[in-house]
């Protein structure tokens, strides 16, 4: 299936020295990842046409969007939505109203546009919300609503600009989840997600672009670029030990053989690609196998041990699978345990410190609704 | 270390701070007052009722509306380009457009003299279309507002600057075309410092005397506005111009309270 949404671009823009290309195939979802000031938020601009790029060029659909000879269309033409951080819903519209702004902007009737609106209202689960102003409704619920309104523009490309990044910890997994439906449901829909969060790659995109300096440093499938990266950046945003392989009942096996025990995603049934994600601090170290019921228990041997602030990071390869887990640990243990490059330890993680997400295409819900709200 | 005062936010004022800011605050309510008392209250109503009051008062008033029409018409445009365009020259544009701020209302009033008078540089081509302009009502509607606009643009580009324009940027992506933003998106977002743009216009409009009076002249019931007629009756009438005088303080305070019973729409920064 070929929807709209082909995007083909060479970002050019010198006075942030930028110099990035990015192609995304219909339907596809592209996370940008980076640190502060690598470049980020002056693509999502290129694209959104906020600003004149200074070479290169943006082709949308076969559509020229801004080129060598100067083109260049207006953000309004461009059919590129852009969701913020902040959801921005104009403060004197009703949240109806807010929805049904991109359709009254391409010329639809009133009631053409309410229809669409309530369209979304439904799908983002915001139905209820419809005739509250912007400052009566929650920071969870005006970004579902801003979800909302970017999709009733009819979008050929949608541009989300670290969307989750303002919402309180207890908001986010609900729009990450109405995004993940609205992405990854049917029909796809082409996205670039500017992020710095891991789970929201994960979660929403196909592929990553890691952005370094206005240049990109590594892309590829988001699993691969998280277990396996080559960029410091890569590396530093995987702070998190990241396992891919296929979900279980109860929580993953990898590629090579190692089974986790953790909590799965609702969204990522048994037998679907997923990875697995915990913290190093998650990861306790023993010299002798500690024996009794912790489902994650594992032989591994001692690669690396590198100082961290007043820890020190163990990094050590499982036996037999060999997948790399770093473990953070106190100087102290490290002293009584007698750890060196070599050591052979035994790691223990709780499977509740253990996070196991969908990669690649979600299954379809169960009821097929939208939930509802909260 | 020292310790924070208690329940203050940020640090505590120093006592003698206390002793000239009341001093200021008498400067403005002692000459208030004093008005107030030297009001001949019996015939409060006869003297500002009187028909050269009334005409005075009632020129004064429409005359302001227009100026402040004027002011909108002319003001928010040119604060839309203050604060979002890029065009070259802008500083000196802001400059040019705030000068009436700082400038003696007279010299405005001649400045415009040589501009639409008989003599002045549009005067003669006006005269031949059949337009005359100096000494008019159109003449004190135009020093109105000469002296109001900055006022409004100040508001107006405050309000502008400190809205963003990421609402807009947003609309825009969200396929609305220029103006239909700046309709539907920008000018709902400043309409706070629009209304205390308008105000301060308003009243600016309605206190003007040297301008007018230099570009307008004082014939009563075309050009004398209330100020002039005040600044007139004091010769010949001091009670009555004590009694305009305090229905002028009343306008300005209704005005004052107008503006800052709004949260956040006074005159925004430069």
């Amino acid at each position: 299936m070929t929807g709209p949404g082909g995007l083909d671009a060479q970002l050019r823009f010198a006075p942030r020295g930028l110099v990035a290309d990015v192609h995304l195939a219909p339907g596809e979802v592209l996370a940008v990842l980076g640190p502060n000031g690598s470049g980020k938020s002056t693509l999502l601009s290129l694209l959104a046409g906020l600003l004149r790029p200074t070479g290169g060029r943006i082709v949308l659909d076969g559509e020229v969007l801004a080129g060598e000879d100067g083109r260049f269309v207006a953000p309004h033409r461009r059919g590129t939505a852009l969701l913020a951080q902040d959801a921005l819903l104009f403060p004197h519209l009703s949240v109806e109203a807010n929805v049904a702004f991109g359709s009254r902007s391409a010329g639809a009737s009133r009631r053409a546009a309410r229809d669409v609106a309530r369209h979304w209202l439904d799908v983002t689960g915001t139905t209820d919300l419809a005739h509250r102003r912007p400052h009566e409704v929650s920071g969870g619920q005006a970004q579902r609503v801003a979800v909302a309104r970017a999709l009733a523009a009819d979008p050929r490309l949608l541009l989300l600009d670290e969307p989750l990044a303002a919402l309180d910890v207890g908001a986010a997994p609900e729009v990450r989840r109405v995004l993940r439906q609205v992405l990854r449901g049917t029909p796809r829909r082409s996205a670039v997600l500017v992020t710095h969060d891991l789970l929201d790659a994960l979660a929403l995109a196909d592929r990553v672009v890691v952005l370094d300096g206005g240049r990109v440093a590594e892309e590829g499938a988001v699993a691969d670029v998280l277990s396996r990266p080559r960029s410091a950046f890569g590396a530093r945003i995987a702070g998190l030990v990241l396992l891919a392989g296929t979900a279980t009942a109860d929580g993953l096996r990898t590629g090579g053989g190692t089974l986790l025990a953790g909590l799965r995603d609702d969204d990522c049934p048994p037998g679907s690609a997923a990875v697995a994600t915990f913290s190093p601090a998650a990861v306790a170290v023993h010299r002798d196998d500690p024996g009794g019921s912790p489902r994650n228990r594992w032989a591994a041997a001692v690669d690396e041990l590198a100082p961290r602030g007043d820890l020190v990071r163990l990094r050590a390869r499982l036996r037999p699978g060999g997948e790399e887990v770093l473990a953070d640990v106190t100087a102290s243990s490290v002293a009584d345990l007698d750890l060196v490059p070599g050591s052979p330890v035994h790691l223990v993680v709780k499977a509740t410190a253990v996070a196991v997400h969908a990669v690649g295409r979600p299954a379809p819900r169960a009821g097929g609704g939208a939930g509802g709200t909260r | 270390m020292r310790s924070a005062p208690r329940g203050a936010e940020g640090s505590a004022l120093p006592r003698w701070v206390f002793a000239p800011a009341a001093l200021g605050a008498l400067l403005v309510v002692v000459p208030l007052v004093a008005v107030v008392l030297r009001v001949d209250w019996p015939d409060f109503v006869a003297l500002v009722t009187s028909e050269s009051s009334v005409a005075a008062l009632r020129l004064s008033l429409r005359t302001a509306t227009a100026s402040t029409v004027a002011c909108v018409v002319l003001g928010v445009p040119l604060a839309l380009v203050l604060a979002r365009s890029s065009l070259p020259g802008l500083r000196a544009l802001r400059a040019v457009v705030l000068l009436p701020l700082v400038l003696p209302p007279v010299v405005g009033g001649l400045a415009l003299l040589y501009a639409v008078g008989r003599q002045g540089v549009l005067g003669p081509p006006l005269e031949a279309l059949g337009i005359r302009v100096a000494f008019t009502t159109a003449a004190v509607v135009l020093a109105q507002t000469f002296v109001s606009l900055p006022f409004l643009v100040v508001s107006v580009e405050g309000a502008l600057r400190t809205a963003g324009r990421r609402y807009e940027a947003v609309a825009a992506s969200l396929g609305a075309a220029p103006s239909r933003v700046l309709l539907r998106v920008t000018l709902p977002l400043v309409l706070p410092g629009l209304a205390a743009g308008v105000v301060l216009a308003f009243a600016r409009s309605l206190g003007e005397f040297g301008a007018t009076l230099t570009v307008a002249g004082s014939l009563q019931g075309v050009t004398r506005t209330l100020p002039l007629e005040i600044y007139l009756q004091r010769e010949t009438d001091p009670d009555a111009a004590v009694a305009l005088s305090l229905v002028l303080v009343v306008v300005a305070a209704v005005v004052v309270v107008g503006v800052h019973g709004r949260r956040g729409a006074g005159p925004g920064t430069r």
